[in-house]
């Protein structure tokens, strides 16, 4: 980004992947100067520069294309009043993520570029190329930058401590995502972080000094000049000119924000058959949605392709395993210099010589890279020949490259779990800099402490399963449904559980999207493919009652009218979904006229004759949601009071149409829809969450009762309907997530794996989700969720057979006292009691391999010492505490 | 009638949407190529510091 210099033969990060140097080809003396220096391939040791490279034309023939093109943030140089260009302190949101990051220019060391000064105050302006039609043709919403310049406020103050002033000027607040509202107001509340609703024109320098003056209208009124040693500019999401090209040349339609063109009811597919599309060229959005988004279209190509599946796929050819049993200790000990990450700070040498010196060891060795294939392979060599039977890799960190170096055993025939990694990088050479003698020594202490464990380790099996090719899914709704359909599309048996009488869930209710689609008729066919596929069985009245078993191999209970029936399948989905807050203020349920946006919906659908007949509309929003009960957005509403204002000023254009909100949320490309309706002259009137409107029907007309925050005065509305836009509740099922143990958070959402990577799938392996069980979201983002979710499922069913890890509690049931505390405190279910009627041990704990996992909590609550850990056992624990010990 | 369907995918992207859909596409049977501009993946998301809610680098 031009915040720091680098040379002009680089790697992007330490953690690219590939790791590989690259020629920057426009800085490069030996490019600009026809051949001059060169000096980088006359001193690479590998010969591996190549100044002859050619750019070469490869056509490949694929089943299917996924454009995942990705976005450029906003370049603000054309806002001249920001001076981006000219004033050092004004940076973007993108350069400001680089200041806070531990690996970017200043080390994490918040400080601004003119001066390297700590900053007191720093400002964050929104929409910066979103939004605006007057320097940028962006009239979309992007999305992601309330979220993201709320975050970086809270990291800049973690960073520089509370006194840190950070304000953030903004047009509408848009934290619409899952847990983003709570973020939000904890940011306001706790950090102290101001929000300040304007838009600032200008930025002026202040002569003399780096700091940074603004003039802004508070919400009073009030005309201030503020100074800031540092202004962000939180710059939208754009489409790159050559993506929009390459568009053109593949014949895909895009939109009016130049994203790819998509419809409701096929969120991924593009205007060309066989080619899909996923992440921020299919509309601006945030990392989960493009996640979800990924999976789907991974989804949708799949379908197209399942009678192809596993036909170019190579497999690896497996390697028998060596029999180690009765042999003595060979270990070998592989230090890695991570290039300078260790090697900078760290005697390598000194350690791998010093390893030479221990018990059992054979071999020792230095590495430059010991994750690089080339070293991998060179390992798996030494492994054979050197006939070792225990490895040591002192390097970075299991969490990142256990798995690498495990499979290196393994194709040199040994069990993975012969193996002990000594963290030297994270815990050693990147936290003591600073004394390299020192950290060189705990060098040494790792790698003695790693090779007293590896010495007791003996090989573990893992368990073999076999992945029953059945699906279940829960819920008949939208998300459901199309999880269902991409199931079946791809060849898998699956079962739909619905509750109700029919298919379709809330979309029954939805009267038409926001692009326009009729739902209805889109509900119906999608309705009869899944009844008429042959792969699908539909469950109406239907529930579960219990499940057995584990990811691959579940038994559930459907009870459907009386009747009950036991299902073996290999995964579930959960897509239970949720439905509309019925409120109780606003004089809801005590006079007709006064009605939630679905009832709404239901008149549109019907045709309701007597839509024609009025005279003035009140929209209310946030009915429900944004509340401290409720602290989430319900997402779907504004846009949808918007659309069905438009179709209210539709029917009768001379209605007066009011919107009561609080801020509006059309996020994406869905603004063009606020933009119309206030185009169409609906009025947008602003309310607070502590003064809220008041709905009174008084004869023949309902009076609203609104403060403008504009006038700063009482509005009386004469209404004729009143239509609340009510919150998204989820269909809160306890029940059904304690018999696949998953969790519910407190506002009745199940959590999901992992925020922002694992979106459609639970913590518990076999287990997915979708649809609005997970949060609020309107239809397109729903069938997305269900095409993701079936997507990873397949990914587990493909396996056919999984390995389950070997690191695994084991009981000793001769030791075991039959307490239960295992029992109860596992969080997995693993461990139970053997059955009073077994022949051996009837009533000690077992432990099941295949829902153990390797955790601990038993083996360390249980008071007979009767459960070991397989791979830290305590003897092997024990080893590396008395080698510790001989450290001081 | 029938037609050769072919068993691979190309990816056009390898930010966190393409690399998502490559990994799923190749662990479900299919032959993905990924493609990407740069010397490296990992796309804008590369580039963030930590990520809400769990702070995670988002490396």
């Amino acid at each position: 980004m031009g915040l720091a210099k680098r040379k002009a033969i680089y790697v992007q990060y330490a953690q690219a992947v590939p790791l590989k140097y690259t020629i920057d080809k426009a800085n490069c003396i030996y490019f600009i100067k026809k051949g001059k220096c060169g000096a980088c391939k006359k001193i690479c040791p590998t010969g591996a520069v190549d100044f002859d490279q050619k750019e070469e034309i490869v056509t490949l023939n694929v089943g299917s294309v996924i454009l995942s093109p990705g976005f450029a943030p906003f370049d603000p140089t054309v806002f001249d009043a920001y001076q981006y260009a000219k004033l050092p302190n004004v940076v973007t949101a993108m350069e400001f993520e680089r200041v806070l990051s531990a690996s970017g220019p200043t080390m994490g060391h918040l400080v601004r570029a003119s001066d390297q000064k700590e900053p007191k105050k720093i400002a964050w302006f929104q929409c910066v190329g979103s939004r605006d039609m007057n320097k940028c043709d962006n009239s979309y919403c992007s999305s992601v930058c309330c979220m993201y310049a709320i975050k970086e406020a809270v990291i800049a103050k973690e960073h520089a401590g509370k006194d840190l002033d950070c304000a953030v000027f903004f047009m509408d607040m848009r934290t619409h995502g899952k847990e983003f509202e709570r973020f939000y107001t904890t940011a306001k509340d706790k950090h102290g972080i101001r929000f300040i609703r304007c838009r600032v024109h200008t930025i002026n320098p202040v002569a003399g000094t780096d700091d940074l003056e603004i003039r802004y209208i508070t919400e009073t009124g009030e005309l201030k000049t503020e100074i800031f040693d540092q202004i962000v500019l939180s710059v939208g999401l754009q489409i790159k000119p050559e993506i929009a090209e390459l568009a053109k040349r593949l014949g895909i339609e895009l939109t009016e924000g130049r994203f790819c063109k998509t419809e409701t009811f096929e969120p991924v597919a593009t205007s060309r058959e066989g080619i899909f599309v996923c992440g921020v060229f299919q509309g601006p959005k945030d990392i989960p949605q493009a996640v979800i988004d990924a999976s789907a279209a991974a989804s949708a190509a799949g379908e197209i392709l399942s009678e192809a599946r596993n036909t170019l796929i190579k497999h690896k050819e497996a390697v028998t395993e060596t029999n180690i049993t009765g042999e003595r200790p060979r270990i070998g000990v592989f230090v890695c210099r991570c290039g300078i990450n260790i090697a900078g700070v760290v005697d390598v040498p000194k350690v791998a010589e010093y390893a030479k010196t221990l018990p059992y060891v054979e071999f020792t060795t230095d590495n430059l890279y010991s994750c690089s294939q080339d070293t991998q392979e060179n390992m798996a060599q030494i492994i054979k020949k050197e006939r070792l039977n225990r490895v040591v890799v002192a390097a970075c960190t299991p969490k990142t490259h256990e798995p690498l170096f495990q499979e290196t055993l393994t194709n040199a025939g040994l069990n993975k779990y012969l193996f002990e990694m000594a963290n030297i990088r994270n815990q050693d050479s990147w936290v003591h800099k600073s004394n390299p003698e020192l950290a060189t020594e705990k060098a040494i202490d790792l790698v003695r402490m790693a090779v007293a464990k590896v010495a007791l380790m003996e090989p573990l099996k893992e368990a073999e399963l076999e992945v029953n090719q059945t699906a279940v899914v829960i819920g008949g709704g939208i998300a459901g449904m199309s999880a269902a359909k991409s199931l079946a599309k791809q060849g898998y048996e699956t079962h739909i559980i619905e509750k109700g009488k029919c298919l379709g869930g809330q979309a029954l209710n939805i009267f038409r999207t926001p692009k326009g689609e009729d739902i209805a008729e889109k509900l119906s066919g999608l309705v009869d493919e899944i009844t008429k596929d042959q792969k699908i069985h539909v469950h109406l009245d239907s529930a579960i009652t219990s499940v057995d078993g584990f990811v691959g191999n579940f038994k559930s209970t459907i009870s459907s009218n009386g009747k009950n029936d036991v299902l073996e399948h290999g995964i579930a989905i959960i897509a239970t979904g949720a439905s509309a807050f019925k409120p109780s203020e606003y004089n809801y349920g005590k006079d007709p006229r006064i009605m939630t946006s679905l009832e709404l919906d239901k008149k549109f659908m019907e045709k309701d004759p007597s839509l024609k007949k009025i005279d003035s509309a009140v929209f209310i929003q946030c009915v429900g949601s944004r509340e401290p009960d409720r602290l989430y957005c319900s997402r779907v509403c504004c846009t949808h009071s918007i659309d069905n204002a438009i179709e209210l000023k539709k029917i009768n254009p001379d209605m007066n149409v009011y919107v009561l909100y609080r801020d509006i949320r059309t996020y994406g490309e869905r603004e063009y829809l606020y933009k119309k309706a206030r185009g169409m002259g609906i009025i947008f009137i602003r309310y607070s969450v502590d003064n809220k409107p008041e709905v009174k029907p008084e004869g023949e007309k309902i009076m609203v009762g609104v403060t403008d925050h504009i006038l700063g005065r009482r509005l009386s509305l004469e209404a004729d309907i009143v239509t609340l836009a009510t919150a998204v509740i989820p269909n809160r099922d306890e029940k059904l997530a304690n018999f696949f143990k998953v969790p519910v958070n407190d506002d009745g959402f199940f959590i999901e794996r992992h925020a922002k990577l694992g979106p459609s799938e639970f913590a518990t392996d076999g287990v997915f989700l979708c649809g609005l069980a997970h949060y609020p979201k309107p239809i397109d983002e729903s069938i997305a969720q269900g095409m993701a979710a079936a997507s990873r499922a397949v990914t587990l069913l493909a396996r056919k057979k999984i390995h389950t890890s070997g690191t695994i509690a084991e009981t000793m049931p001769a030791v075991c006292s039959s307490c239960g505390v295992c029992v109860s405190i596992c969080p997995y279910s693993a461990p139970s009691f053997i059955e009073e009627t077994a022949r051996f041990f009837p009533g000690k704990a077992q432990i099941n391999p295949v829902l153990c996992k390797g955790c601990g909590l038993c083996v360390a609550s249980c008071r007979s010492g009767a459960i070991r850990l397989k791979g830290f056992d305590n003897d092997q624990i024990f080893a590396q505490i008395y080698e510790l010990s001989k450290a001081v | 009638m029938s037609h050769h369907v072919i068993g691979s995918v190309l990816v056009v992207g390898g930010g966190i949407a393409g690399m998502q859909s490559a990994l799923d596409l190749a662990n479900s049977g299919y032959y993905v190529y990924l493609l990407e501009k740069s010397p490296s993946i990992g796309g804008v998301m590369s580039q963030l510091d930590k990520t809400f809610p769990t702070n995670d680098c988002a490396m």
